[in-house]
């Protein structure tokens, strides 16, 4: 999976979520959730079908990594290399 | 001979439109069946049953608009008396429907229960449709032909593209059920406000530790221990969980209304059920369940009128503090800020610790700021005991 690869993963998913929103227009270091007004029930909903499509498990103590666009797409990268 | 009426949704609601019979006379049905779906403010709502029998009389026509508490059906409650029951029914007339605009209109339409339902889910007018069926009836084909003609119809470059039609449709609807509700709330009932800080650390640190054993798809929020905090505190005030209609009427359940809001603006208030006797992993299933529908406008008739008392959560990242607007006709409903780290005086020492303001809003015709404060004192107790809950 490159970086446009996991992007792409990134930005259905979180469409799923909040269709409302384009998440293709994320900044690369705006925050996720507050931009698409994502609440923790969705937040986790993301994390499961995350975990579900690439297999990454993310702990909750990485949460505060997976924040940006830029960090999440870093952190599953670095995940599945 | 049972008499399953139009049932009340919310505080707010005054009617709703039959849109199919799920069952049909003669059909058995049993405790919590879904008998027929009814359209309302918070969307499309399958309406269960409380009763067991057999259907007798279906009383209303799909597509009829009918008012909160009318009869819509005869169930008999068994078939052993069928025979004696059956002549007493007959001469004794049903509550005589309570006409209200648009019925006699919708009444006489002829169409399919199909169309008829992906006219209601797209907020289609009906009369406005010519049926193609036999003796003009509304076929599926009709409706969506309209449906079609109707998107094309919206200007371009309009605000909302037009598949968003059926989105502020129902925005609007809710926010119509929610400006009633709380119209009605803040014109009836007395509000007093109690708030109480409560250290959360060993909560939310046991949780993690909780969660650590888990798998992703089993992981717990925090927003889990504080609904089981409140409905443990509950049992202890049932005067809080209760409804006040000609004065106060204590209810014995505890069904915690937990507010969900919509991605579009607007909030709904499902009930989970019985909180006080689920476990944790209960209730965060319960979650996993309800909000997803929740937003989607898709919830049961008992989970939008059984609530005892409401919740709501801010969530992390959000206010501080929540003062709710009591949900009539319950007496009270309980906030929980954003849980973050406060600084926490005790025993003469000062420290940083998790925190959340949690606060009540109770009914004051109901009961005392006393009532209510040794409510959140009891909340905190079962909070600083995570692993009781």
């Amino acid at each position: 999976m490159n970086e446009e690869e996991i992007k792409e993963i990134i930005f259905q998913l979180l469409k799923k979520i909040a269709p409302d929103t384009e998440p293709s227009t994320l900044k690369p270091d705006e925050n996720i959730r507050e931009t698409l007004n994502i609440d923790s029930f969705d937040s986790l909903q993301f994390i499961v079908a995350l975990n579900k499509k690439t297999g990454i498990e993310i702990p909750e103590e990485d949460y505060g990594k997976i924040a940006t666009l830029q960090a999440l797409t870093a952190y599953i990268e670095n995940k599945k290399t | 001979m049972i008499e399953f009426q139009m049932p009340n949704l919310g505080a707010d609601m005054e009617a709703g439109t039959l849109i199919e019979w799920k069952k049909k006379p003669g059909d058995t049905v049993h405790r919590g069946d879904i008998i027929a779906e009814v359209e309302t403010q918070k969307g499309l709502i399958e309406i269960e049953v409380f009763d067991e029998g057999t259907i007798e009389e279906l009383l209303i026509q799909e597509g009829t608009k009918v008012p909160v508490g009318t009869v819509m059906a005869l169930i008999d409650p068994s078939a052993a008396v069928l025979e004696t029951k059956k002549e007493k029914t007959t001469s004794e007339k049903p509550i005589a429907l309570q006409p209200i605009e648009e019925k006699t209109t919708v009444f006489s339409i002829k169409a399919s229960p199909l169309a008829r339902r992906i006219a209601a889910e797209n907020h289609i007018d009906l009369s406005q449709i010519k049926g193609t069926g036999e003796d003009g009836v509304i076929t599926k084909d009709d409706v969506e032909q309209a449906l079609a003609t109707q998107k094309e119809q919206v200007p371009k470059g309009d605000k909302f593209p037009p598949d968003d039609a059926k989105t502020l449709a129902q925005i609007e609807a809710v926010r119509k059920a929610i400006a009633a509700a709380m119209s009605k709330s803040k014109r009836e009932i007395p509000h007093y406000y109690l708030e109480k800080k409560i250290d959360v650390t060993k909560s939310t640190d046991w949780l993690i530790a909780k969660n650590k054993e888990k798998s992703v798809q089993e992981l717990l929020l925090p927003v889990v221990l504080l609904i089981k905090a409140t409905a443990k505190a509950l049992t202890d005030f049932p005067e809080l969980n209760a409804v006040w209609q000609n004065g106060l009427q204590l209810k014995k359940e505890i069904h915690i209304g937990f507010v969900v809001s919509l991605r579009n603006g607007g909030i709904i208030v499902p009930a989970i059920h019985n909180a006080d006797l689920k476990s944790l992993d209960e209730i965060m299933a319960d979650l996993n369940d309800i909000i997803p529908r929740a937003r989607a406008l898709k919830l049961r008739s008992s989970e939008l009128s059984d609530a005892t008392i409401t919740v709501t959560n801010i969530g992390d990242g959000g206010a501080d503090t929540i003062f709710g607007v009591i949900y009539p006709p319950q007496v009270a409903i309980i906030g929980f800020g954003n849980i973050s780290e406060q600084p926490f005086a005790e025993k003469g020492m000062l420290g940083i610790r998790t925190s959340t303001f949690a606060t009540l809003a109770g009914d004051h015709r109901a009961t005392d700021g006393l009532t209510g404060s040794r409510f959140l004192v009891a909340l905190n107790n079962h909070l600083q005991n995570p692993e009781a809950l």
